[in-house]
C-alpha cells in the first residue's frame, strides 16, 4: 500500500435506502430530530474528497485496552473479558489503512460513566468505556474490553438496549465519516430494539452483528468477537482526473 | 443473470447517543487520565497562518429547543484554500493547521465556540471557485445519520452569489441558512435540525 499514490477520486453515492432515514417515530427522539425537507446532493469537490489524518502518535500504550486504562494499578475491570477485532474496507473490498477508529460503551452492568446517565447499577472504578486505535497497512484493528451489559432506556414504558460498543470510524475523505454500533451474535434483545429498527434492511442489521470467534479466542484469558466495518468505495483517480481536466 | 460486481453495502449508521461524549470528548465529560486532551478541540497555534476568527454555532430542535447533547465535527481548508490531507492534490497545505475540530454542545447552554481561522477558496468540478466554507458534520442523539452541511460567511456576499453549491439550492429563500452573520471577529451560525427556518443539509 505505501507506494500507492494516495486515492483522490470522489466517493459512491450513499444509498439512503439502505442507511436508517432521520425520521424513525418509534426511536422518539428521531421525531423532532429529523429535517424535513429533502437533503440537496451536489458533485464531490476537495472539501469532500480529503480528510483529517491521525498519526500513530496520538495513541498511549492502553488507548486499545479498556481492561485496564481506566483501572487502579493491579486491577482491571469486572466483567466478561473480550477482544473485538475486526478490518475497515471499503465498499470496493479494499482495506482502509491508518484511520482513526474509536469506540465507548457501558460497564458490564449496562451503567455509563456520563452524568446525564442515572440508572441505578453501579459504576466500575476501574472502568472509563473509551478507547481507541488506528487500523494497520491491511484495515486491521483490535481492542480489548469487557462485554457491556443491556440497559434500560426512557422511549416506550420497558425499552431495553441491546448490549452495543459504539464505534466512530473516519475513513480517507470527510464524507466517508460513521458512526455506528456494534452488536452481539445471539442477543435475542437486538430484534426488540427500536435504534436498531431504524435500519430499513435486515441485512443491513446483520453487517453490524459481530460474530463470535473461538479460533481468535485467547484461552483462560479472553473470547473474540470480529466485526468488519465497511466505508463508501471510491471512483479510480484516473476518471476523476480526466472528468475534472487536470 | 451477468457477473456478480461483488461490490460490499456501506456498514449502517447508528446514532451516536446521549452519551458520544465518552468516546469522542472523555475529557470534557469528566473521564480523564485515559487520553492526554480530546481530540480537536484546538485548530490554531501561534504559527498558524491566516486571518483569526472565532465561530458560535448552536444546534436547535423541531420544536425550538437548543440541543445540549450535539456533537458537531468541522473540516475546513487553509488560509490559502488546500486541505490538510494526503488526499489533497493541488499543493502543500499549512503544515500549522489541520483543519479538523471535533466540539460538544456545552451541557447546561447548548452553546458551541472555537477559534480557527477563515479559509480560502476551494474550487468546484469544473474550475470554478467555490466561496470560503467550513464543512459540518452533525452527530447527537436522535439523529441517525451524521448530518452533513457547510457555514458560509456573511461578510463574503459576492463569493456567495457565485457559489456554485449554494446554486444548486432551488429555494433561495432557504440559502441564507447557510450564512453565518459577523459581528466584529465572530461569526455565529444557528442550524435548525427542523421546520420553518430548517437548515439545509447536503447528501454528499
Amino acid at each position: 500500500m505505501k507506494n500507492q499514490r494516495p486515492e483522490t477520486g470522489g466517493f459512491f453515492q450513499r444509498d439512503r435506502a439502505w442507511q436508517p432515514p432521520a425520521l424513525t417515530p418509534l426511536y422518539k427522539t428521531s421525531v423532532v430530530r429529523s429535517p424535513q425537507k429533502a437533503p440537496i446532493a451536489f458533485p464531490h469537490t476537495p472539501s469532500e474528497i480529503t480528510g483529517p489524518t491521525f498519526g500513530h502518535g496520538i495513541l498511549g500504550a492502553l488507548d486499545n485496552d479498556l481492561t485496564l486504562n481506566h483501572a487502579r494499578s493491579g486491577e482491571s475491570a469486572i466483567g466478561p473479558r473480550i477482544i473485538v477485532y475486526g478490518r475497515v474496507v471499503d465498499e470496493n473490498a479494499r482495506p482502509v489503512p491508518n484511520v482513526l477508529v474509536e469506540f465507548w460503551q457501558a460497564n458490564a452492568g449496562g451503567r455509563y460513566r456520563h452524568k446525564k446517565d442515572g440508572y441505578l447499577a453501579p459504576l466500575d472504578p476501574n472502568f472509563g468505556g473509551c478507547g481507541r486505535t488506528i487500523t494497520d497497512e491491511d484495515g486491521n484493528y483490535s481492542f480489548r474490553t469487557i462485554m457491556p451489559g443491556a440497559y434500560p432506556w426512557p422511549n416506550g414504558i420497558n425499552d431495553w438496549r441491546p448490549a452495543h460498543i459504539h464505534f466512530s470510524v473516519f475513513g480517507h475523505g470527510f464524507v466517508q465519516r460513521l458512526i455506528t454500533q456494534m452488536y452481539f451474535e445471539g442477543d435475542p434483545m437486538i430484534w426488540k430494539c427500536p435504534i436498531v429498527g431504524t435500519i430499513p434492511d435486515r441485512r443491513a442489521v446483520e453487517g453490524l452483528i459481530a460474530a463470535l470467534d473461538m479460533e481468535a479466542t485467547v484461552p483462560m484469558d479472553a473470547r473474540a468477537y470480529k466485526f468488519d466495518i465497511v466505508l463508501r468505495g471510491r471512483r479510480s483517480t484516473l476518471f476523476e482526473n480526466r472528468m475534472e481536466g487536470n | 443473470m451477468a457477473q456478480d460486481i461483488n461490490r460490499l453495502k456501506e456498514s449502517a449508521s447508528q446514532t451516536a447517543g446521549p452519551y458520544v461524549h465518552i468516546g469522542l470528548t472523555p475529557n470534557f465529560c469528566g473521564i480523564e487520565g485515559i487520553f492526554p486532551e480530546d481530540l480537536g478541540a484546538s485548530l490554531i497555534s501561534d504559527q498558524t497562518k491566516g486571518e483569526r476568527i472565532s465561530v458560535e454555532i448552536r444546534v436547535f430542535d423541531g420544536t425550538g429547543s437548543v440541543l445540549k447533547d450535539a456533537l458537531v465535527e468541522t473540516w475546513q481548508a487553509d488560509a490559502e484554500g488546500l486541505y490538510n490531507s494526503p488526499s489533497e492534490t493541488r499543493g502543500a497545505a499549512d503544515p500549522a493547521f489541520s483543519g479538523w475540530g471535533r466540539f460538544p454542545s456545552d451541557m447546561e447552554s447548548g452553546e458551541i465556540r472555537f477559534e480557527t481561522i477563515k479559509p480560502g477558496p476551494v474550487p468546484f468540478p469544473g474550475g470554478r471557485m467555490m466561496a470560503p466554507h467550513i464543512n459540518l458534520w452533525i452527530v447527537a442523539r436522535g439523529i441517525n445519520l451524521g448530518l452533513a452541511t457547510r457555514l458560509y460567511f456573511g461578510d463574503e456576499e459576492a463569493a456567495n452569489a457565485e457559489d456554485p453549491v449554494l446554486a444548486r439550492i432551488e429555494h433561495r429563500n432557504r440559502v441564507p441558512t447557510l450564512i453565518a452573520s459577523r459581528d466584529g471577529d465572530v461569526y455565529t451560525f444557528d442550524i435548525h435540525l427542523q421546520g420553518e427556518k430548517e437548515t439545509v443539509f447536503f447528501d454528499i
